[in-house]
């Protein structure tokens, strides 16, 4: 009787277990799935940012929109791939050298500065865009009309970003930082009057300045407080480099640059500086 | 309701009830208030609007494309950190009990060091060991750093859990053991383990409502696309609804929990009905008392 | 090799760190105190409040809810708390936010305490003409409070350890220093050995010696 008992729990352990087992091979098999990287034909694996409206953004469906994702798929098009043969990856700015020195990614489209120390690491085509970092205020906000005044401002960036440091250093030291995680965590502060100014790069505050619920909210300062040559990130030594920067200029050529800028950009009276010659980099 | 007695009062009478009564209105009109001007505020910025939380509630979408994958990976971080600190707070937990003096030393050096360090600090040591010393992608490395980080501390806190659970059974069956000529470890591994693993199954779910809301630091602070993380991308989508994601998000994680708490509670108190067990429990309050560092509620030689 | 320590403010990050400890415990004994009040009051409400506040705030990550603070209370509601600069906006909102949640936790300590005095403890206070304050100033709490010394060192010390999660809303305390370092140094043994040093010293001494009081005043039943 006491023997049947003792097997009988035994089993309901074994059962818990393998239900805990089944958990984690599915886990495993999970992230086995993208790690294979561009070895296969049929396939390409492009890196983009998953949480940037008009940059790279994951949709609720499932699909990814915005102008590095258009950007990705011309130039993959160019390289023999469909739309439907892209293999989308995260690819956060962390990471981003990372993802391409182990092979993870065949090239990345993420607001991708090109630097002198990530030149050092990894190759760069394009650059494809020139964006500015600016800051994004309330349209009804008068006060700010140069960098300067955003001296004793509350200002927001994401954690770790170069930009904010950037005023906090040079333009305007008496600035007030906040960092979050996140730029939809700053844009909340902003509409909510609690912070005055966000500063980043131009391309990403239009980005969401021309979501649909934020349209005549918001506007950008056009303040020009650098230069960011986005270009898209190969590997050292690509032969990929060569053809991606073809495709570019193909895709300046027959006018879908300037479309797919206008169409993901646009509705937040961004002006974009004119398509930048490959190879050259404003510094 | 039924008064129950207490300590601190008597069963009410006609004027305390009357007094009683005072209170509760006194009590409604005051969180009444907060309410009030909680909700007056949020429609004031606009936070109440329809379009900021009819994604949640129309729109499938967002529950498959956000929440559940990030649920789902919230489940699989704490999943992991549990299947792996079991075992290893067992061997602390069974090391702390040796009759050697150095082992138990050393196993409670090593326990009481992870049990005085903050999680977050384990984390972060773990993701920046990751991508320094190691291969992992950067896609799975917060998976890692995460699971180490909740590894590292709870099994020292689950080393007390056995160590407490193996002390609980009663001497009877050490006893008895031995006068059937069972050696030491005979005894550890075919009669006080097996049956302190019952006795410790309601701290353990308990337990395991603390690592689900340690995962979400992962989110917060090394980018693991854990159920927190995934109010970015959500409000990112919907026009930075962040009150609205977070507390669906928040939600999320309290009915989680609270169905881990209720079924460890279960748990205990059919153990402790229960007439055919030893009845010993390692309680869902005792994770509560395990977390102190330095103490020990019995000292391994008191053991009878 | 240790240069580079000195670029760095580690002692501020920990006295940032004793502060948001000190200022927490503080709030969350008073605010823990009257959570207990209500759940052990006459009044169904208070007590029907008091038991959904604690099963709420218990189950919720302690990051959810200061990142709800800053979120929430501070960029929505427009709670500054009187302070002015970043600073010490998010310093106060942590401090907050650690104070909700750690009530939950004072309370059932010292609920758990209150419950440990039997019954005919208070059954002989009244036999022998006690009215209801000297049954409460003379019997109950005495023995309730010398109980709660135990579990409250625990909340304390979890406390001096969650602090680190005020990290999420920007607060300079050690675990974000602790980040800063690591991507800023190659020294990761080093700095981490520093930090897991820092926080012993924290959490180890105040643990046994509070144990030891707690031991002293025990009640022996």
């Amino acid at each position: 009787m006491t023997m049947n008992r003792f097997r009988n729990r035994r089993l309901a352990v074994a059962a818990a277990a393998a239900v805990v087992l089944s958990f984690t091979a599915a886990a495993c098999s999970d992230d086995g799935g993208g790690g294979s990287g561009g070895g296969d034909d049929e396939k390409i694996t492009v890196g983009i940012k998953f949480d940037q409206p008009g940059l790279g953004l994951k949709t609720p469906d499932g699909k990814y929109t915005g102008l590095d994702v258009d950007v990705a798929t011309y130039v993959a098009k160019e390289l023999g791939y469909d739309p439907g043969d892209i293999d989308w990856k995260e690819a956060k700015s962390a990471d981003r050298e990372t993802l391409l020195q182990r092979g993870d990614v065949d090239f990345i489209a993420a607001t991708y500065s090109i630097t002198p120390q990530r030149s050092e690491k990894v190759d760069f085509a394009g650059p494809y865009l020139l964006a500015h970092q600016d800051v994004l205020m309330r349209s009804d906000d008068d006060s700010i009309t140069k960098p300067a005044d955003l001296n004793n401002k509350k200002l927001c960036s994401v954690t770790g970003s170069t930009s904010a440091q950037n005023v906090k250093t040079k333009l305007a030291p008496q600035a007030q930082l906040q960092e979050y995680g996140g730029y939809s965590e700053c844009l909340t502060g902003l509409e909510n009057k609690v912070i005055d100014a966000l500063t980043t790069d131009d391309t990403i505050l239009a980005g969401y300045a021309a979501q649909p619920e934020f349209q005549g909210k918001f506007k950008l300062g056009g303040f020009k407080m650098s230069n960011e040559n986005y270009g898209i990130g190969v590997q050292k030594g690509s032969e990929l480099k060569a053809q991606i920067n073809e495709a570019l200029e193909k895709m300046v050529a027959d006018g879908s640059w300037q479309a797919a800028v206008d169409k993901n950009l646009g509705p937040a009276g961004y002006q974009n500086e004119p398509p930048p010659k490959i190879g050259v980099v404003v510094p | 309701m039924k008064e129950k007695p207490t300590v601190l009062y008597d069963v009410p009478g006609p004027r305390a009830r009357r007094r009683n009564v005072l209170y509760t209105v006194l009590f409604v009109i005051a969180v009444a208030a907060i309410i009030w001007w909680v909700v007056d505020s949020l429609a004031a910025k606009n936070q109440l609007e329809g379009e900021k939380w009819d994604p949640f509630f129309t729109d499938s979408r967002v529950w498959t494309t956000y929440i559940l994958p990030g649920l789902k990976n919230t489940v699989i971080a704490a999943a992991l950190a549990m299947v792996i600190a079991l075992p290893l707070g067992a061997l602390f937990g069974i090391a702390r009990l040796s009759d050697h003096r150095w082992v138990r030393a050393a196993a409670g050096t090593v326990v009481e060091f992870f049990r005085a360090i903050p999680v977050l600090i384990l984390m972060l040591f773990a993701n920046a060991a990751y991508s320094e010393f190691t291969d992992v992608s950067p896609e799975n490395r917060p998976l890692y750093a995460v699971v180490t980080g909740l590894v590292l501390y709870n099994a020292s806190v689950l080393a007390e859990v056995v160590r407490a659970g193996i002390l609980a059974l009663p001497s009877g069956q050490t006893d008895a053991a031995k006068a059937i000529g069972m050696r030491k470890g005979q005894t550890m591994t075919n009669v006080l383990l097996p049956q302190s693993v019952t006795a410790m199954l309601p701290a353990l779910v308990s337990q395991l409502v603390v690592i689900v809301k340690d995962t979400a630091l992962g989110g917060a602070m090394l980018g693991f696309s854990e159920l927190l993380a995934s109010v970015r991308p959500m409000s990112a989508n919907y026009g930075a609804n962040t009150i609205a994601s977070f507390t669906i998000v928040a939600v999320v994680f309290v009915v989680l929990n609270f169905l881990l708490t209720s079924f460890a509670s279960w748990l205990e108190g059919r153990l402790r009905r229960g007439k055919r067990t030893t009845g010993a429990v390692v309680g869902v309050e005792a994770v509560e008392e395990l977390n102190r560092p330095g103490e020990h509620p019995t000292e391994p030689g008191d053991r009878p | 090799m240790f240069d580079f320590l000195q670029d760095y403010d580690i002692l501020g990050a920990f006295w940032t760190t004793i502060q948001l400890t000190f200022w927490s415990a503080i709030g969350s004994l008073v605010w823990g105190t009257l959570l207990a009040a209500m759940r052990v009051s006459p009044v169904p409400l208070m007590r029907g409040f008091g038991t959904v506040y604690v099963n709420i705030v218990r189950n919720i990550p302690l990051t959810v809810i200061i990142v709800f603070t800053s979120l929430g209370l501070f960029q929505t509601l427009g709670v500054s708390l009187g302070a002015k600069d970043f600073t010490g906006i998010n310093f106060r909102l942590a401090v907050l936010g650690l104070i909700a949640y750690t009530a939950a936790f004072v309370c059932e300590a010292l609920r758990s305490g209150i419950n440990t005095v039997p019954l005919g403890q208070v059954e002989a206070a009244r036999a022998i003409g006690l009215n209801f304050t000297q049954t409460l100033r003379l019997v109950v709490l005495p023995q309730a409070f010398r109980s709660v010394v135990g579990p409250l060192t625990n909340v304390l010390i979890a406390l001096t350890k969650n602090t680190t999660v005020a990290a999420t809303i920007g607060v300079a305390e050690a675990a974000l220093l602790m980040r800063e370092m690591i991507e800023n140094e190659a020294q990761l043994i080093l700095i981490s050995v520093i930090f897991a040093f820092g926080f012993i010293c924290l959490t180890l001494p105040t643990g046994l010696f509070l144990n030891w009081v707690a031991k002293k005043v025990a009640v022996k039943r």
